[in-house]
């Protein structure tokens, strides 16, 4: 069929009017967002309440219990919320790598002939899933807390497990000089140390995250057609090799997208580390925020770091995705 | 054909998106006209006698101050401020809603205009007063921050603390003036921070921490309601700073500020004039100048605050004295046994003052 060409104003072109629709809707969403900051700032204006941004460079008079580098008490405010930021990075990171391990094993347990593991990946899956992180949390703290010994117990020669965690020695620098732990009279100091604290917050979110995992892994394995295994076996492939070369790279594209949501659902999740102590973003921003009376402004920057930190991982594991999508030909 | 359909549409979608914006800033309007009104000046005693109830905004449980028993009855020296302020100004000390807010939620809830009054243990300091468009109103607790520590560690005083690991809930000024003492003594220590305080009593009580830091009033509480052994344990004998303890009320309402401060005075005044809950009625007759003042039988009193002449009256007999609340509360009558220390009368050595009513 011919169709005619039909010349149409400028406006009624699709592909402009489509472009001018968003831009009206993103200006407007720019107006009620600066309405709402003015909105903000001239309420907080009227009852007395100083705002701003300032006191970020201002000496912080807390300190830090535990961080990547060593806050001390007098740093400007952005130094500790960068503290707080490296301190939630840091068993985030840790506890996704972990997860994707444990979530793994658990997956391909779940699929597992042998009745007693599938029954005890099920079981696992079952429980950690179920039972709200907060939870989860505090009985590890407790638990934690119990079971560590009160006299520092040495062994490795100078690490050292108490109460106050797992302290080792660790390079300083790249020198080949090292920083050993050592008793003090109460508890272990110098070294590297890892606290019930951060031990808490990175099995919570590990287990807790590894549940979800084995069932994403477990969808995953089970998506990919048994006749592909079937041929792989026809072809003469190991059981190993049919797994590398077949089976798994096809189960990731079903795998990676609900993955994402798992792994920024852990990120978010780690703001409930304040509850048992361990000083990350969340945690800083807080007492910033009693001390300098900041609220709209600490809970800003909260939101804000949380945002990109979804944004920045959902960047990698899109990435990621489109790496294992099949290339059709 | 299609073209036209397809714009149509979607100058539709446009308008009614539109129209709705424009509804949602209608809205936005509206919410924030309904957010900003008890800031206008006097309204807050308007507001609570149009809604026959004060809204005070309490602690999530502290024992002495604020805390619920069983049968959901409100109880504590910040409790019964608010009873009085009730008693004051609507008649009737039931009239209270309270509102219990973690130490994170008070200001904003106070500053916003969810709560009228926030008697929540609240230390009074310059950048709080100063900054957090909020004003302290009397002192009605004078308590000083002080540390926990386990008999078994042979720990004794503050300096032995050196190097220790010391725990601390977040949100209070305990975490800043933990920081800026040790700063200042130049001793180390490592905070352990927590929100829960389940977990932070946890970790001290398991000897995670060495120490336990928090007001001295507070300890004692802990002392008698968390501990199996309280011998175990032992509340040092310094404390490391001036924690005033008042209820505070929004910026703006110089009339509600001038009654909260001036019903905490009459409480003070009623125990220089020993005026209890019994002899009320007597003393109302045949007391002093200073309690017929005080009681509404001589000059309207009442009226200059904007309530009537019995203001006072009412809030003695809800309540009692200062002292009654105190021994009540915190003293004698309370399984926390606190002396009553600074928190005596001026006249009996202590920082309790109040000026004259009169």
């Amino acid at each position: 069929m011919h169709i005619k060409k039909m010349r149409l104003g400028w406006l009624r072109q699709a592909y402009i009017k489509d472009w001018l629709i968003q831009a009206g809707v993103i200006v407007g969403l720019l107006l009620v967002l600066t309405y709402l900051v003015s909105m903000l700032s001239s309420n907080l204006q009227a009852k007395n309440i100083v705002s701003g941004f300032d006191f970020l460079t201002k000496p912080a008079s807390f300190g830090i219990g535990e961080g990547v580098y060593d806050f001390e008490a007098g740093s400007p405010y952005w130094q500790a919320f960068a503290a707080g930021l490296a301190n939630t990075l840091r068993v985030a990171l840790l506890a996704i790598v972990l997860s994707a391990v444990l979530g793994l094993a658990l997956g391909f347990g779940r699929l597992s002939k042998n009745i007693l593991l599938r029954g005890l990946c099920i079981s696992y899956v079952e429980i950690f899933r179920n039972i709200p992180l907060l939870l989860q949390f505090l009985a590890w703290y407790f638990l934690l807390t119990t079971l560590l010994p009160a006299e520092a117990w040495q062994f490795l020669g100078h690490c050292y497990l108490s109460k106050s965690g797992l302290s080792f020695p660790i390079p300083i620098g790249l020198s080949l000089t090292w920083d050993f732990p050592s008793r003090n009279p109460f508890n272990i100091a110098g070294g590297a140390r890892l606290t019930p604290e951060f031990l808490t917050v990175l099995f919570g979110l590990t287990l807790y995250t590894a549940a979800y995992l084995a069932e994403n892994i477990r969808a995953g394995l089970e998506s990919v057609p048994h006749g592909q295994v079937e041929a792989g076996a026809a072809l003469g492939l190991t059981h190993q090799q049919i797994l590398r070369h077949i089976l798994f790279p096809q189960a990731l594209r079903v795998i990676i997208p609900p993955a994402t949501n798992q792994f920024s659902g852990l990120i978010k999740s780690s703001s409930l580390a304040i509850t048992v102590g361990y000083p990350d973003l969340v945690s800083i921003a807080n007492t910033s925020l009693i001390l300098t009376g900041h609220a709209a402004e600490c809970i800003f920057l909260i939101i804000i770091t949380y945002l990109l930190l979804s944004l920045l991982l959902s960047v990698i594991m899109n990435w990621l995705n489109r790496k294992f999508q099949i290339v059709e030909r | 054909m299609r073209r036209n359909d397809c714009f149509f549409v979607s100058t539709n979608i446009f308008s009614t998106g539109f129209c709705s914006l424009r509804k949602i800033v209608r809205w936005m309007l509206v919410a924030s006209m309904l957010t900003s009104m008890p800031v206008l000046a006097g309204k807050t005693l308007d507001g609570i006698k149009a809604r026959g109830v004060i809204s005070c905004g309490v602690s999530t449980g502290l024992a002495g101050f604020s805390a619920m028993d069983s049968k959901g009855e409100w109880h504590g020296l910040d409790v019964d401020i608010c009873k009085a302020l009730a008693a004051a100004t609507l008649g009737d000390a039931r009239k209270v809603k309270w509102v219990p807010l973690g130490s994170q939620q008070r200001f904003p809830a106070l500053q916003s205009g969810e709560i009228d009054v926030l008697s929540h243990n609240t230390t009074w300091t310059l950048s709080r007063d100063a900054s957090f468009g909020i004003h302290f109103t009397s002192i009605v607790y004078h308590d000083g921050q002080g540390f926990m520590v386990a008999k078994k560690t042979g720990i004794s005083a503050v300096h032995q603390l050196s190097h220790a690991d010391i725990c601390v809930q977040s949100g209070t000024t305990s975490e800043k003036t933990l920081n800026d003492y040790f700063r200042a003594q130049k001793m180390k220590f490592r905070p352990v921070v927590f929100e829960n305080f389940e977990a932070s009593l946890k970790a001290f009580f398991s000897g995670r921490c060495q120490a336990y830091t928090t007001d001295a009033s507070s300890l004692a509480a802990i002392l008698q309601r968390e501990t199996r052994n309280p011998g175990d344990y032992l509340v040092l004998a310094e404390v490391i700073s001036k924690e005033p303890m008042s209820p505070a009320v929004r910026r703006g309402d110089d009339e509600w500020f001038a009654i909260v401060k001036w019903v905490v005075n009459a409480l003070i005044v009623a125990e220089e004039e020993q005026l209890t809950q019994a002899n009320l009625d007597t003393q109302k007759e045949h007391g002093n100048a200073v309690v017929q003042g005080l009681l509404g039988n001589a000059d309207d009193i009442g009226k200059l605050l904007g309530l009537d002449r019995a203001w006072a009256y009412r809030a003695i007999q809800a309540v009692g004295n200062y002292g009654d609340i105190f021994e009540r509360n915190l003293g004698s009558g309370s399984p926390l046994k606190l002396s009553r220390g600074a928190n005596r009368l001026w006249t009996h050595g202590g920082l309790i003052y109040a000026p004259p009513i009169r």
